[in-house]
């Protein structure tokens, strides 16, 4: 349950970029194969921001599909899982191009 | 507190500034009218003054991370300085990570200075036996987290004589899903696989896998017993990391060793 120490990361950063104001809503992205579970982030959040500058703040959570690129064909395609092999020429030397974020995109204080 | 890594100095400075912060923030205001919104580093308060309080939303494009990635690059730089080779072994509970390590201390003690850091939730029965090989060990307990990350080892290696050490080997909480996510400062991890797991390991768990750049198969003592396909587990772990390297062990009779620790004099060389 790494969730909890990524949403303690969330609240840390959320308070300090609003520097004392109180937090309404807050905008998270987190890519398919971040290894993070959005509703895992979302069950935290509430304990994590009790008494905090964030509390009662509305969480949004943008899912980033994962996209890789084929090593041996230059592919771009859809990547569900770090085992998907390029549907071009069956290759499994991928560069993940996206999906693996985990970004505070943007808040929204008062 | 934590005068080693600078994470404490900064974490009070943090809040300290909090507070402070409010006050000037506002009075800032009035002079800063300009629209600015840009706030790159969370952290960094001093970039905060330039907000305009009318405006609600602030866009910060911060990796969650960032916090365990700085530290963890901190401790990085500690090791290059020190010349010490650092890995992060990680596994499922049970897989035969400390009977790994204390076979390679016992085999190797002369041979190289080691140190250990054990994580696990409670207990400090495998710091003891890591112990009893003579090698220094530290253990983490973690109590109710899952997995090591780049704070914990800071602190972990102030216990060490880093400047004679050549090798750092981390036992990571046993769990094959939390600590593929935090760097540690490690210059590789290594993932343990036992062959009395399911052959598909490497599909169902794939991050630890595929950010792990060495595996080692161990128990393969007891491959005639089962029924496991050593050879269909190697092509999921290379399916999920193509680049991944490959060690058929067992900690138990020693049969495939020597080809680890060859690979681990290497990487101590190279690191000194």
């Amino acid at each position: 349950m790494h969730e909890m120490s990524i949403t303690q990361g969330v609240v840390e950063i959320c308070e300090s970029t609003a520097a004392g104001r109180r937090v309404l809503s807050v905008v998270l992205e987190i890519g398919e194969l971040s290894n993070v579970i959005p509703e895992a982030v979302e069950f935290c959040f509430e304990a994590c921001t009790k008494d905090s500058g964030l509390e009662g703040a509305r969480l949004t959570i943008e899912r980033i599909p994962g996209r890789g690129r084929c090593r041996e064909c230059a592919e771009e395609f859809a990547v569900k899982a770090y085992y998907g092999s390029c549907p071009s020429c069956g290759g499994y030397h991928v560069d993940i191009i996206s999906g693996e974020e985990l970004r505070v995109k943007e808040l929204e204080v008062e | 507190m934590c005068t080693t890594c600078g994470c404490g100095p900064a974490e009070h400075h943090h809040h300290d500034h909090d507070h402070g912060h409010d006050h000037k923030h506002e009075h800032d205001h009035s002079h800063h009218d300009d629209n600015t919104h840009e706030h790159d580093h969370g952290n960094e308060h001093r970039h905060h003054h330039k907000v305009d309080t009318t405006a609600k939303s602030i866009t910060v494009e911060t990796d969650i991370l960032a916090k365990n990635n700085r530290l963890a690059a901190g401790n990085r730089t500690l090791f290059t300085s020190k010349g010490v080779f650092v890995l992060n072994l990680v596994s499922s509970p049970g897989s035969g990570k400390t009977t790994i390590l204390e076979r390679t201390l016992r085999d190797l003690n002369g041979t190289f200075a080691f140190a250990v850091i054990e994580g696990d939730q409670q207990t400090d029965n495998d710091a003891m036996r890591i112990a009893a090989t003579g090698v220094p060990v530290k253990q983490v307990n973690t109590g109710a987290g899952c997995h090591l990350d780049a704070h914990m080892v800071c602190h972990a290696v102030e216990n060490f004589d880093m400047d004679n050490l050549d090798i750092l080997l981390i036992e990571n909480v046993g769990n094959l899903v939390c600590p593929a996510s935090f760097d540690l400062g490690e210059n590789h991890k290594v993932v343990v696989l036992s062959v009395t797991e399911g052959e598909d390991k490497p599909l169902k768990y794939p991050s630890m896998f595929h950010n792990a750049d060495v595996m080692l198969l161990n128990k393969v003592d007891l491959l005639p017993h089962i029924d496991f396909d050593a050879e269909k587990c190697k092509a999921f772990a290379r399916r999920v990391n193509p680049d991944i390297l490959i060690f058929d062990v067992s900690s138990k009779t020693g049969e495939g060793m020597n080809a680890w620790y060859e690979w681990l004099g290497a990487g101590a060389r190279k690191s000194r």
